[in-house]
Order: structure tokens, then C-alpha cells, then sequence
């Protein structure tokens, strides 16, 4: 029986851990354990109350387990315990057991309160992207700028997934987590994103901004973002709401760039989209920036998925 | 029956038993039917098992190596179908048919042919499902909540998985009226409610939920059959439905619904640890208290199943409030536990360990399902591994390890036989270990950013996975070694005593050993029923 403890106390303590490893991203993935801090004020607001109601369970094991392994050893009849039939129930005891975590619970709600009235708060936002989900691609339409492309999982990516492709999945940087054309966001801006779906249910996810919303057949769901201005860089993610066969393939990669390389980005993709000019640096790109022809990109793509 | 055969026919009554395939097919007594329900769930329990494998050997490398992504997708549908209806829950009507009569005094349930027919119906309903494979389409790949629309594009298989899910209901609404007539009407004289055992108070809980949500469920996928056949638009949002009202309906019977699969544990654990602490259980009627408010609760918290799917700020305010609430009353139940071990005279046998096991790492299972409980911590936790790995903890050394410490607690009254303890000893070893090494990562995995239900992933994600995989083949196959010690107890061994264990009480152990085919044809003499009831 000692040895029930010994296994069980290691599992609790090993849940402790994942708090003292917890930095974020580490390339090693064996330290891995825990919740990305993220990039975006409300990701670190989350990623603190995980952490908060993360160390009262720690604190509320380690007293409730405490008292088992006591008990456990304590009272063994081989170590000649003898027990005590008299103690049947206690009221006393039973409110208290009650009360107190009640009272705790009050004091994770409210700021868990807190943080989602601030998640929930759309206002002022300085642009909208609205994001459709598709089996299995992502479709991205910047509604103030006219800019609208699809976004799928990166060809070399996807020859490697294929069953029996004999390919190794390590040779390849962020495997699964790469498209062809990534949503591109400037930072320091709040960004809100419009949800819907063509056919089934997505989700859109990215870790380090924090949130994941559903996108649903019929409906338009909100979310927003706002990427620390000291941090721009590339984000991925994932669709998290299954959606048919190749749920597992299709990735979200966002890069965010400072508000001069966006503008500028944003420019590039509206001279791309004007038939007549040719100077633009990505052909391919260009033709998928003209709205609804990259369908047929799109379903060559999944058509070699469904082969 | 007329006077003058009675006793002649009462002589002989304990020992007859109808012979070869008409004592099963035709069954009515209550100790054959929970046989048969449990050796069905030992079926399934390794069918679905199975499956797991399936998914944790694709997932113990990166890259796709063994099976089709919509296989992939089948098995995850497919394995938690087979645990949920096939596995766990008949497992838990089975131990309520051998039971719940020995333990309040009954000849028998209250309705032994509506017995016979609940059970037959399950090996129908999961041919059907398991039909879905053959058939063009293949089988379920929606996951087992069948979200629309997603589940409108089944092939062929479609009406057989629904069909399923409607003979799975009807049988579980069956077995709940059996339990919930016998337990009301079935008492030997002076077992008041309160002086039952808590499996049974539990079950009789458990009972109501099934009845409340099960036809909640019917409807639910009644409607997905008719989007799919008959042109309505309940969930379509082009004809004007709604796909995320199903998830509303599916949650409302869902939530209740992993309540029925954990409320008979509470019980069976709240038999054993006064048991093997040879003290009587601490706040019996709190016990029952906590229960009900566990089951009430258990109806206005659904949508913290879909926290992600845009509801207002009110709602995901009420949702999550509600949810938190449920830690009272689980907290107090396990408080409760801690202090009957208190000052008791522990000894550790097998069922004793699974219970002790039990209440870690439930409580674990617990402490995550807290965490999920918090809205913007749930935005990043939602549809991850963390997911997996919470409810795997609830169920798995939680509904699971409570099954298999009721079979070994009562494995003796049953085959007259002890089981052998070091099997017993080596089998709880070997889960507890393979089911943490299993689950445990998974938390990692979900709170480093893996989704769910997915059959390949990000090479970050792989050393995690691999011993995840590895937990799983230990634990997967460590279960044969189960089997082998029920089967050793069914065939023989030291003959065990009518109380096998010191500290047991209530009216089962009040009978003979091995239970005589018929019990409590007379109801139990007052005496007899005090000594039966400690609390």
C-alpha cells in the first residue's frame, strides 16, 4: 500500500511540474508541458487564470492527497490500527468541508468573470478579417481592403502525410503546421475576425493568441486579437472542431508584421490583383489573390487528399 | 401456485436452473441476466480497447503509417460508442441486477422479463453499429456527439449507427424502470431507503437520469434521420435550422449522461472503502445528499460542452458558474471518503487498491475538469488533449477501476470462490501504471496546443505521444490478465467463506456462499436486515 502512494503521489507531483516548466516554446519537446503565454493581452490574461486555478488545485491536492497518504499509512491494520466504529458523520465538519470551497470557488470566478467580459468586448476594433471554414482549407477576406485568398496545407507537407509516402516527417520545418499563403496581420492593431463555415463546423485556433472559436454553417461568430507590438513573427495553429477526414490538415499559419510591412504587404496584394500589371513577385500568388478561382487550385489539392 | 406443492417445490427451488441455451436466451433471473450483461461489457470493454489501440499505435509516431485518416476518425467515434453503451454502462446494469436484489432483500428485479428482453437488445443495436463498417461509407466518423452537419455526409452506414443509438436507449430506459421499480417496491419490510446500501441509492439516481435524458437523445438523432432522409431542416442552416441547437439537445442528454456512467461508481466505492477500513462509512445520508445535487446540477450545465461555439456573455457567465458549483458536492463526497479511511483499520486487497486508486486519480480528473470549468481558460483547453485526458481520467480510473473493484469485491459471493490475490495485486500494478502513463501526458499534449480526434501531428507533439502509446499497450493488455483471474475464481480456487471479508456488511454477505441461484425468496428477518444495515 505504501507503494499506491508512491505511484500516486509521483502523478500529482508531476502535475505540479508542468507549472515550473513552463516556458513557453522551448524547441525540446519532452518540456512541452504547458500553455503557451501567447502574444496578445487576452492570451495572457488567460494564460495567468489557467495558471491561477492551476495552483489552487495543486494546493487543494497536495492538502486533500496529504490527508489520504496519512491516512493510508497511518492507519494500516498491520501496523496494528484499530478502528474507531464511532465516528459515523459530523455536521460540523461537513459545513466546513463545504463552506470553504464554496469560498474558493467565488475567488476563481471572479476574475474568470473579468477575463471573459474583457474577451467578449468588441469594440473599437481597427479592421475585420473574416475567416470561412471549408473541407479542408481555410478561406481569409480582409473586408476593409478587398484582399481575399485561400489558405491550405503546404504541398511538401502534405506529400509526407500520405500513408505509406515513405517521407520523414522531421524532414520538414513545423510539419503539418505550414500553408501555402498564411493570413498576414499587422501588430498592435485589434483585429476582429468574423466566423463562418461553407459545410461543416470548424474552429479556428491559434495558441498564442489565445482563443478558438467555432466557425458555423450559417452563422457569423466573433473573436478578437491584438498582437503585442514587440512581437511580431509567425504563428500556427490548427483547425479544432472535427470536421471530416482530413480535420487533422488543415493548419492555420499567421504572420504578423509591423504596421509599415503590412501596409506594404497590403499594397503588394492590390497590385497583384489588377490584371494588367505584371511586376508582381509571386505569379501564383497573384492568381489566388483574385478571389473565387482558387477553388480549383484548392480542389486539385483535395482531390489528391481523397487519392 | 397451490399450497400443497409449495414446500415440496421450495425444497428443491435453489438449485434448479433451466439447462444450455434457453437458461440465457429465455432468462428471468436476475443473477443470469447480470451475468450475461457483464460478460457482454468484457466484450465490448475489449472490442473498443481494441480500437483505442488502433488510434494509439497511429498516433505513436508522427506521419500517417497504418490507417486512412476517415478510419482514423471511425475509431475514435466507434471506441467511445463501445465504452459508453456497450462497455461501461452495461457493466453497471449488470452488477445492478446481481445486487441490488441481494442487497435490499428481493427475490428478484421487479420486472424479470422486460430484464431479458433489455438485454437482448444490446448484442442487436451494437451488430448494427458494427454493420456500418461493411457498408458503403464505412462506419461513423462524426465522433461519437454526431454533431451535424458533419454527420449528414455518412454513407450508407448513417441508419445503422442511428438505428443503434435508438435499440442502445431503449434498453438503457428499460433497465433504469427495472432498477427503479424493484428499489420502490421490492425492499424486504423494514428496509427503509435510507437504510440501503449506497450502490443502490446511486443506481436508483443514476435510474432517474437515464429516464430523464435518454429519450432526449432519441430525439435528437430522430431528427438527424429525418434531415437525412426526409427532407426536414432541424439542423440545416440553409433550410432555416440550426446546427448548433443539436449540440444543445446532444449536451443536455450528454452532460446527465457521464453522470449515469460515474454515480454507480461513487457507490461501489463507498461499499469498499468502509469495507477494508472496518468502519462504517462517514455521513451516509450527506452521501445520498450529495448524489441528488450531483444529478440535479448535472442538467443545467450542458453548454460547458461548447463554450467555443459563440453564445452570449450571459450564458457562458451562468454555464460556467453552474459548473463550478458541482466541486461542492464532489468535494464533500470525497472528503467524506478521506474520513471514513480516518482512524479506520486499513487493509489493501484488490478491490481495496482499485478504490484507493479510485480516488487519486479521480480526484485528478477532478482538479482538470475544474480548470475546463473557467470560459477563457476553456477557449485555449477546448477540443484539445487536455480534454481527452480529463475525461479519460474520470473514466477510466474512475467509472472503470470501479467496475473491476466491484467484480473482484464480489467475485467471491458470486463463483464461491476467492480469486487469486497476486493476479489481482499484479493486475491493479500494471493498470494503475499503463493508465497514468497513458492519460497523464495527454495534458501536456492538450496544453501545448494539440487538438483532438486528430490521426497525425506536429513532430513537437511526439515524444509525448510515444509514451502515451506505450501506456496504452500496457494497460490495453494488461486487462487480459483481468479476465484470466475471473475466469481462475469461476473454475475454481479456495472456497471462499460467506463473508470473505472482515469488514463487510449489508444483506449479501447475509447469504450463503457461492449466492444460491434463488435468494431472499423469503425476505430477510428483521435481525438479519439490522445487522445488514451499519450506518
Amino acid at each position: 500500500m505504501i507503494s499506491t502512494v508512491r505511484k500516486t503521489l509521483p502523478a500529482a507531483l508531476a502535475f505540479a511540474a508542468v507549472a515550473l516548466a513552463g516556458a513557453p516554446q522551448a524547441d525540446a519537446a519532452w518540456n512541452l508541458l504547458n500553455m503557451p503565454e501567447g502574444v496578445t493581452e487576452l492570451s495572457k490574461t488567460i494564460y495567468s487564470l489557467h495558471m491561477a486555478v492551476f495552483w489552487w488545485c495543486v494546493a487543494i491536492g497536495v492538502a486533500v492527497f496529504g490527508v489520504m497518504i496519512y491516512a493510508l499509512v497511518k492507519f494500516r491494520k498491520s501496523a496494528g490500527a484499530v478502528a474507531d466504529t464511532s465516528i459515523t458523520h459530523s455536521t460540523r465538519v461537513e459545513i466546513i468541508w463545504t463552506v470553504i470551497p464554496v469560498l474558493i470557488l467565488v475567488v476563481m470566478a471572479v476574475p474568470a468573470a473579468r477575463g471573459l467580459i474583457k474577451i467578449e468586448d468588441m469594440r473599437n476594433t481597427e479592421m475585420t478579417i473574416k475567416v470561412t471554414g471549408y473541407q479542408w482549407r481555410w478561406q481569409y477576406e480582409y473586408l476593409d481592403e478587398g484582399i481575399s485568398f485561400f489558405s491550405v496545407l503546404d504541398r511538401e507537407h502534405d506529400k509526407i502525410r500520405q500513408i505509406g509516402s515513405g517521407l520523414d516527417p522531421n524532414s520538414v520545418p513545423n510539419y503539418l503546421l505550414n500553408v501555402d499563403k498564411p493570413l498576414v496581420v499587422p501588430v498592435d492593431t485589434k483585429i476582429r475576425v468574423l466566423l463562418t463555415a461553407q459545410d461543416v463546423i470548424h474552429a479556428w485556433w491559434v495558441p498564442d493568441f489565445g482563443m478558438k472559436k467555432d466557425a458555423v454553417p450559417g452563422y457569423i461568430n466573433e473573436l478578437w486579437f491584438k498582437v503585442d507590438a514587440d512581437k511580431p513573427g509567425t504563428y500556427r495553429g490548427q483547425c479544432a472542431e472535427l470536421c471530416g477526414r482530413d480535420h487533422g490538415f488543415m493548419p492555420i499559419v499567421v504572420e504578423v508584421l509591423s504596421k509599415q510591412d503590412y501596409q506594404d504587404w497590403v499594397a503588394r496584394q492590390k497590385a497583384a490583383a489588377e490584371p494588367a500589371t505584371s511586376d508582381a513577385e509571386e505569379p501564383a500568388q497573384a492568381a489566388a489573390a483574385v478571389a473565387p478561382q482558387p477553388v480549383a487550385s484548392a480542389a486539385v489539392t483535395t482531390a489528391a487528399n481523397r487519392g | 401456485m397451490a399450497n400443497t406443492t409449495h414446500a415440496d417445490h421450495a425444497h428443491d427451488h435453489h438449485d434448479h436452473k433451466p439447462h444450455g441455451l434457453k437458461r440465457w436466451l429465455f432468462a428471468t433471473n436476475h443473477k443470469d441476466i447480470g451475468t450475461m450483461y457483464l460478460v457482454f461489457a468484457c466484450l465490448m470493454f475489449f472490442l473498443g480497447g481494441s480500437m483505442a489501440l488502433v488510434i494509439r499505435a497511429e498516433l505513436f509516431q508522427p506521419g500517417l503509417q497504418f490507417v486512412d485518416p476517415q478510419f482514423f476518425n471511425s475509431m475514435t467515434t466507434v471506441h467511445a460508442l463501445l465504452m459508453l453503451f456497450g462497455a461501461v454502462m452495461p457493466a453497471w446494469t449488470g452488477l445492478a441486477n446481481w445486487m441490488i436484489p441481494l442487497q435490499i432483500g428481493a427475490p428478484d428485479m421487479a420486472l424479470p422479463r422486460l430484464n431479458n428482453f433489455s438485454f437482448w437488445i444490446l448484442p442487436f443495436a451494437f451488430m448494427l453499429l458494427l454493420l456500418s463498417f461493411f457498408v458503403p461509407g464505412g462506419g461513423p466518423a462524426s465522433g461519437w456527439t454526431m454533431y451535424p452537419p458533419l454527420v449528414l455526409q455518412m454513407g450508407d452506414g448513417f441508419p445503422l449507427m442511428i438505428f443503434a443509438v435508438h435499440l442502445m436507449g431503449a434498453s438503457s430506459i428499460l433497465g433504469a424502470i427495472n432498477v427503479i421499480v424493484t428499489v420502490m417496491n421490492m425492499r424486504a419490510p423494514g428496509m427503509g431507503l435510507l437504510n440501503m446500501p449506497l450502490f443502490c441509492w446511486t443506481w436508483l439516481i443514476t435510474a432517474y437520469l437515464l429516464i430523464a435524458v435518454m429519450p432526449v437523445l432519441a430525439g435528437a438523432v430522430t431528427m438527424l434521420l429525418t434531415d437525412h432522409f426526409f427532407g426536414t431542416s432541424f439542423f440545416n442552416a440553409a433550410g432555416g435550422g440550426d446546427p448548433v441547437m443539436f449540440q444543445h439537445i446532444f449536451w443536455f442528454f450528454g452532460h446527465p449522461e457521464v453522470y449515469i456512467l460515474i454515480l454507480p461508481a461513487f457507490g461501489i466505492v463507498s461499499e469498499i472503502i468502509p469495507t477494508f477500513a472496518r468502519k462504517p462509512l462517514f455521513g451516509y445520508e450527506t452521501m445520498v445528499y450529495a448524489s441528488a445535487s450531483i444529478a440535479f446540477l448535472s442538467f443545467i450545465v450542458w453548454a460547458h460542452h461548447m463554450f467555443t461555439v459563440g453564445m452570449p456573455l450571459a450564458g457562458q457567465l451562468f454555464f460556467m458558474l453552474s459548473t463550478m458549483l458541482i466541486a461542492v458536492p464532489t468535494g464533500v463526497k470525497v472528503f467524506n471518503w478521506c474520513a471514513t479511511m480516518w482512524k479506520g483499520s486499513l487493509t489493501f486487497e484488490t478491490p481495496m487498491l482499485f478504490s484507493i486508486a479510485f480516488l487519486f486519480l479521480f480526484t485528478i480528473g477532478g482538479f482538470s475538469g475544474l480548470m475546463l470549468a473557467i470560459v477563457p481558460a476553456d477557449f485555449q483547453y477546448h477540443d484539445t488533449y487536455f480534454v481527452v485526458a480529463h475525461f479519460h481520467y474520470v473514466l477510466v480510473p474512475g467509472a472503470v477501476f470501479a467496475i473491476m473493484a466491484g467484480v473482484y469485491y464480489w467475485l467471491p459471493k458470486w463463483t464461491g470462490h476467492m480469486y487469486d490475490e497476486k493476479l489481482g495485486k499484479l493486475h491493479f500494478w500494471l493498470s494503475i501504471i499503463g493508465v497514468n502513463l497513458l492519460f497523464f501526458p495527454q495534458h501536456f499534449l492538450g496544453l501545448a496546443g494539440m487538438p483532438r480526434r486528430i490521426p497525425d501531428y506536429a513532430t513537437q507533439f511526439a515524444d509525448w505521444n510515444m509514451v502515451s502509446s506505450i501506456g496504452a499497450f500496457i494497460f490495453g493488455f494488461s486487462q487480459l490478465l483481468f479476465v484470466a483471474v475471473v475466469w481462475k475464481a469461476v473454475r475454481g480456487g479456495v472456497t471462499a467463506p460467506q463473508r470473505p471479508w472482515e469488514g463487510a456488511h449489508g444483506l449479501e454477505w447475509e447469504l450463503p456462499t457461492p449466492v444460491p441461484y434463488h435468494s431472499w425468496d423469503q425476505p430477510p428477518p428483521p435481525s438479519v436486515i439490522a445487522q445488514g444495515v451499519t450506518h
